[in-house]
């Protein structure tokens, strides 16, 4: 029978949870790397047994772990990132320029082919590529200097590559998301960049049209449709249908449009996933209830999953990297909540249940099928 | 030999417990320390200072002898008791964030 290994980010370790595919029983190993924000954990499809983990403090900086054994061990490797070439300046929060300056890996994304190479996305924004394992790393420099670079400004988290999506039919094309300055696509393997933000309107923004500028939260793609691309914005749940070269929003009935992940069923690719969060003002659920909220239509007609999720008194975040699917059948989806709760469906969303309700607050959580 | 007690978070990202101890060539310095330091614990490198600028990390202090060595040059000698192995050179976790 299949198993499945969940990944879990916390602002005070990592979390390894495993369970076989009816997904009921769970095992939790950890803290890995206690006291440690943990941005996020994410494994090879090339070689399951690989992960990379971002570990960082304020204290100590940022340290990559790497395990060859699914999580059991774990070893620092290289934690060099520098930006190749003058780092220019992006704009601060009070619209100064302020030099590029290194300070945290958000996410990593391995390669689907090779087990060795891996993408870093990284505050202040750039994309960083390693062909060894982790243990050098060096920028792709054609996205930090696109024209558009130094009037780029920080979201309230700062100036972050969140979201990495490498498109599984072109292996030289890629999508980045940066808040706060949207959607990137390079079709020559990072060498140039083109915005993709058509479509896109942010009141926030003194140009609510602008080509840069959005504050976009998430992008998530089915991988057998990579054209088709669904977006969680600051508000506004978007989709585009060409590769993003252009946006529609699809928030159709939601209680609320803002929020952090979105996610896409792993065998229905007009299924997707969101939570709906009170405001921007107000980071947390709205009317006390956890609500994940599932549309079969690739948007517009959305429907509440509340059974087995608190309906009252909850006022926790799921933050953008906090949530994902399994490849079983049915769908698995999981997400992690500030609280500390990680939630497992294994009835594509239809009933929930805590796989753990204790862990410090989540920040990242990915999920392994494995054989 | 000189002695060098690391924070907590820093003992186990190399691996040791308690104190360890660098062979430091020429002068003691705070900078020969560091360098002996990550040259035999290369995961160290970056966490207590920058690999580019060499700058200590904002959040990171030096003591010894019952002083603070933190805002002094990384060129100056350490105390002669650091450079005899009789005291330890404190790497420290500042208190900040609660």
């Amino acid at each position: 029978m299949s198993t499945v290994r969940v990944l879990v980010g916390t602002r005070k370790g990592a979390f390894v949870l495993t369970a076989d595919g009816t997904r009921e029983r769970w095992d939790v190993a950890g803290p890995h790397f206690g006291g440690w924000e943990i941005y996020h954990v994410k494994g090879s499809p090339a070689d399951p047994d690989r992960l990379y983990a971002s570990q960082s403090s304020s204290w100590f900086g940022q340290v990559i772990q790497r395990s060859r054994d699914g999580g059991k061990t774990w070893e620092s490797v290289g934690n060099k990132f520098v930006y190749d070439g003058p780092v220019g300046t992006h704009l601060w929060y009070d619209g100064t320029p302020r030099p590029w300056e290194f300070a945290r890996v958000w996410h990593l994304e391995p390669s689907p082919g090779d087990p060795d190479t891996v993408y870093a996305g990284i505050q202040d924004a750039a994309l960083f590529r390693s062909n060894d394992g982790g243990q050098t790393w060096q920028e792709l420099p054609g996205l930090r200097t696109h024209e558009s670079a130094s009037a780029w400004q920080p979201g309230a988290g700062g100036l972050c590559l969140h979201t990495i999506l490498l498109d599984p039919t072109q292996p030289a094309r890629m999508f980045i998301a940066i808040s706060a300055a949207g959607v990137f696509r390079t079709d020559d393997a990072g060498k140039s960049w083109r915005p993709m933000n058509r479509g896109l309107r942010s009141e926030q923004i003194p140009d609510p049209t602008a080509e840069v500028g959005h504050c976009v939260h998430r992008i998530a793609m089915h991988r057998s449709r990579p054209r088709v691309l669904f977006m969680q914005k600051h508000w506004d749940v978007m989709r585009s249908d060409d590769a993003g070269e252009s946006w529609r929003e699809v928030s159709g009935n939601l209680p609320s449009d803002f929020g952090f992940p979105i996610d896409v069923h792993a065998h229905e690719p007009e299924t997707i996933y969101v939570v709906p969060i009170k405001s921007d003002s107000e980071h947390y659920l709205p009317e006390g209830k956890l609500r994940v909220y599932r549309s079969r239509t690739g948007g517009n007609e959305w429907e509440p999953l509340t059974k087995g999720l608190p309906q009252r008194d909850c006022y926790v975040n799921v933050l953008r990297d906090a949530m994902a699917v399994d490849a079983l059948e049915p769908c698995g989806v999981y997400f992690g909540t500030t609280g500390g709760q990680v939630y497992v469906s294994a009835n594509a969303g239809d009933s929930w249940m805590p796989i753990v309700r204790d862990l410090p607050s989540v920040v990242s959580v990915e999920v392994q099928t494995l054989p | 030999m000189i002695r060098v007690v690391l924070p907590a978070h820093l003992r186990t990202l190399a691996r040791v417990d308690g104190e360890v101890k660098v062979d430091v060539p020429g002068p003691a310095t705070p900078r020969a320390v560091l360098d002996a330091l990550e040259a035999h614990y290369p995961m160290l490198r970056g966490t207590i200072r920058d690999q580019v600028t060499q700058q200590r990390r904002a959040f990171i202090r030096f003591f010894a002898c019952a002083g603070d060595l933190s805002h002094e040059p990384v060129d100056a000698p350490l105390p002669e008791a650091v450079a005899a192995g009789h005291e330890p050179f404190l790497i420290v976790g500042a208190m900040a964030g609660g």
